[in-house]
């Protein structure tokens, strides 16, 4: 049992590492209907960016500020010279040109920082809890709640943005009808802006977390792949689908693997989410929280 | 004010005017000819009701003065567009919000997964004001729509066509316009609450000077409360005048209103009149 809770927490910890990538597709999607491949690429450009910042000596909290910055300007720049553009063009273009801004920003990480891995330590170790292995006979990694937390943190003060200020309010209008947000005087493109630069600064924690974890390598730009079967589990569109979505393929993927694994020899827990998603699709496709479309004239 | 005076549109020149319109023309995905000519104005604290069939042109005018037809692919290519005097027609939405013109579009179109409460808010984002003012703003659209007080926490998407229409109206108002531009406040509706509706509009025109632009399918309410008409065919406009004058005129009674003195006349006559009515506009 104490295996089984061990596993399942676990999972849980980093199905909140999936829901931080997850997240910032969820709110580029919402509010400008793009599908933005290249958030894996801003994953990785914004960890790499840190480490680099570091190793010119910066010190933890400046070169947070600055890649911080950085990440603001990309997001900024992307929507101001390459979406604005495009306004008004079918959504498979707009995918196809985030597809062309992943490469760039790969590319442009790694001129800037070069290409080689690099180790990112933010002084917490990846130790089990001794209270927990005392108290329960469980061990959970110290990193991962230390990552979790961070991520929850995140999760409650973008929540407390969208309800409770007026930007936020005025994102939702956006996600909701833009027509009518125009209409009384939204600007769409300062909004969409701000959702560029906040789809930035989720990619600066999911940087941080994934490449203290993992290393900062090339293969950050993978972690938006991760995300993928998380997005259709909880919908494109909502923030706690994607919350709940990560949570659940975190745990699967954990289990299956302690569990099921052995029957195919190990190693499933690189594919199974994707069964998992494949299978969802079929039964739920607008996801667990897809946004109720309301008929009602 | 006697017809002619107000229909020969005198741009900027007469202190009165909130809204003229000068002669436009709109022209949809660059080859879709939609507008061809269109004069009007209103003015200062005036209902002003634009009047026509499905597919006359009212919703493209009302977009074209405030600058949403650019979101459909729409464009604005001959004529002007002057608000108290100052060209309006190059500006974006944000900028003729600020400046006190605010459209309430065909279909309310209110945000659905917002609350009525949310909405209202949403339409204050161009004033940057305090706490209290924001609260005294929504305490004053309240007094006028108290239905929505009730609803208040509800999700929009869910209240009922009127209260949606009355939470579109509303969040303009928090946007504190001197001028509103109402596309078809009627559409699908009770009676009732069409009349309930129309009475508020009359309301805010009275106690607050809002000016009122009111596209409107249904005739025979819009000229009850509206004080002057233009009607719209095919891009154009055939007929203007006192809206008391255009409810008796009987072209407009039997084209609009479907009543005629002289009862129903074959299809041949009313393409004669079409064409007279053409003519004589
Ligand atoms: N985005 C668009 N692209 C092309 N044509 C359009 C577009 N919007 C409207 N039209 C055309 O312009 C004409 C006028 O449309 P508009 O919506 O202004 O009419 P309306 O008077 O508001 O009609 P209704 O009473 O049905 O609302 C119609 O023939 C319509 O087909
Ligand atoms: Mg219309």
């Amino acid at each position: 049992m104490a295996f089984f809770i061990e596993t399942l927490i676990g999972g849980l910890l980093s199905g909140v590492m999936y829901a931080l990538v997850a997240l910032g597709f969820v709110l580029i999607y919402k509010a400008s209907g793009v599908f933005n491949f290249a958030q894996g690429a801003l994953v990785f450009f914004a960890a790499a960016t840190f480490v680099g910042l570091l190793e010119t000596g910066l010190p933890f909290w400046l070169a947070i500020v600055a890649t911080l910055a950085a990440m603001v300007v990309v997001g900024l720049a992307t929507e101001r010279f390459v979406l604005r553009p495009l306004v008004n063009q079918p959504q498979i273009t707009l995918f196809m040109v985030t597809i062309g801004l992943t490469f760039f920003l790969e590319g442009l990480t790694q001129m800037i920082w070069g290409s080689q891995p690099r180790a990112l330590d933010i002084g917490i170790e990846d130790v089990p809890v001794e209270w927990l292995i005392e108290r329960f006979n469980i061990s959970v990694s110290r990193f991962d709640v230390f990552a979790a937390s961070v991520a929850l943190v995140l999760f409650a003060v973008l929540a407390v943005f969208f309800q409770k200020t007026r930007i936020g309010r005025a994102l939702r209008a956006v996600a909701d009808d833009h027509q009518a947000a125009m209409s009384i005087g939204i600007p769409l493109q300062q909004i969409w802006g701000i959702v560029w630069a906040a789809a930035g600064f989720v990619a600066l924690v999911a940087g941080i977390m994934w490449g203290a974890r993992n290393g900062v390598q090339f293969a950050l730009t993978f972690t938006a792949l991760k995300a993928l079967p998380v997005l259709i589990l909880g919908g494109f569109e909502s923030i706690p689908g994607a919350i709940l979505g990560g949570l659940i393929i975190g745990a699967i993927e954990k289990l299956a693997e302690v569990y099921v694994g052995p029957m195919f020899g190990g190693g499933i827990e690189s594919w199974v989410a994707y069964i998992v998603a494949l299978m969802f699709l079929l039964v739920r496709p607008e996801g667990l929280f897809g946004e109720k479309h309301i008929d009602r004239v | 004010m006697n017809a002619t005076a107000a229909a020969s549109a005198a741009p900027s020149a007469a202190a009165s005017t909130v809204l003229a319109v000068n002669n436009i023309e709109v022209i949809y995905d660059h080859v879709i000819l939609v507008l061809k000519g269109v004069s009007l104005t209103v003015p200062e604290g005036g209902i002003v009701a634009l009047l026509g069939a499905n597919g006359a042109g009212k919703s493209t005018t009302l977009k074209a003065i405030s600058n949403l037809l650019a979101a459909e692919r729409g464009d604005v290519t001959k004529g002007s567009i002057e608000f108290r005097g100052t060209r309006v027609d190059k500006l974006t939405a944000n900028e003729l919000v600020r400046m006190g013109v605010c459209q309430v579009m065909e279909g309310r179109h209110c945000f659905q997964h917002l609350t009525v409460e949310e909405n209202l808010l949403t339409g204050a984002f161009t004033r940057k004001q305090s706490r209290g003012e924001l609260a005294a703003a929504l305490e004053s659209v309240y007094h006028y729509f108290p239905r929505l007080k009730q609803r208040r926490a509800s999700q929009s998407g869910y209240t009922s066509g009127g209260e949606q229409q009355m939470t579109a109206i509303g969040r303009a108002l928090m946007a504190r316009p001197t001028m509103i531009l109402l596309d078809e406040p009627s559409m699908g509706l009770a009676p009732q609450i069409v009349e309930e509706i129309f009475g508020i509009v009359q309301d805010l025109n009275r106690k607050e000077r809002v000016s009122f632009l009111l596209a409107e399918q249904n005739t025979m309410v819009a000229l009850r409360f509206a004080h002057y008409g233009y009607i719209l065919e095919n891009g154009r406009v055939v007929m203007d005048g006192e809206a008391s004058d255009l409810s008796t005129n009987e072209d407009v009674k039997e084209f609009y209103l479907g009543l005629s003195t002289a009862g129903r006349k074959s299809f041949r006559d009313v393409k004669h009149y079409r064409r007279r009515k053409r003519w004589l506009a």
